[in-house]
């Protein structure tokens, strides 16, 4: 997976030109994935990120989260001391293709986004059964 | 700095060192605030000021605010709660790729400016972000004084 993502940041000016995005910094996100017999399950950290902000697009076998925060502060703040800079989250996955794309679900729930990615039918895991002839 | 590299065998206590070397070469060169150490740290926080109040932003994404405990002492703001993991429990047909979000206990402490009122203070969770605005004290704001 590191080494998609590599790739996936070598593009990046390429990519982000069409966007108002530009050439902004942004955020990887921390992710859980986990597999079991019915998929892939993908949590991201985004907090700040309400519905609106986020997207999440399948191109083909590839997976691109995209996220802006909403900053949540107050017009005339200013910043004394400050750990987080962009509020802005991007990471790119390669799906494989057993994996059903058009059926992923996404949720978000206080700053989490829950990806499940369902495995299509004929890729479950069946079980053979063994015939003594 | 040691700049061997001790051939493989134990690849990550490598990377921690590496890790370590590169915490050293980005620390921070100005002064700052003893309990502002970098370290890893969850959640990250941001703190500001307007004229009225003291803002802290601590980016908590996943928590249960029944779990969250904040409090202030002389001036010091904790935020401490635990943050559960939500892997499922490792069974045979379960294979974990990635777990880099952080789960366990946290606990982080500001060092609040001594205008802050420790009685008014207002938390708010929303989007995974939890927002503490102290006020501070009147005494402290910015007034005009009038020439007569």
């Amino acid at each position: 997976m590191s080494s998609e993502l590599q790739t996936s940041e070598r593009n990046m000016p390429k990519q982000m030109s069409d966007e108002q995005a530009g050439n902004q910094p942004f955020i990887v996100p921390p992710v859980d994935v986990f597999e079991d017999e019915s998929g892939i399950t993908l949590l991201a950290d985004l907090p700040g990120v309400s519905r609106d902000r986020l997207g999440v697009r399948v191109d083909g076998e590839s997976l691109l989260l995209e996220a802006t925060a909403s900053t949540a502060q107050p017009e005339n703040m200013q910043l004394i001391y400050g750990e987080a800079q962009y509020p802005s989250y991007r990471r790119q996955f390669t799906l494989s293709r057993e994996l059903d794309a058009s059926r992923i679900e996404a949720s978000l729930k206080d700053g989490v986004l829950k990806l499940a990615i369902p495995k299509l039918e004929e890729a479950k895991p069946r079980r053979i059964d063994v015939r003594v002839g | 700095m040691n700049a061997t590299f001790r051939p493989a065998g134990d690849l990550f206590s490598e990377l921690n060192r590496l890790q370590s070397v590169l915490d050293q070469l980005f620390r921070p060169a100005e002064r700052s605030s003893i309990r502002a150490l970098t370290g890893a740290s969850f959640p990250v926080i941001n703190v500001g000021t307007t004229p009225d109040t003291i803002e802290v932003m601590a980016l908590a994404p996943g928590l249960d605010p029944a779990g969250l405990q904040l409090s202030i002492d002389r001036g010091l703001l904790v935020i401490s709660g635990e943050r559960k993991s939500e892997l499922p429990e490792m069974g045979d047909n379960i294979s974990v790729y990635a777990q880099e979000r952080f789960a366990g206990n946290f606990r982080r402490v500001v060092s609040l400016p001594d205008e802050a009122d420790p009685g008014k203070v207002d938390a708010t969770y929303r989007d995974g972000i939890l927002r503490i605005t102290v006020a501070k004290r009147e005494s402290s704001r910015p007034r005009r004084i009038e020439v007569s």
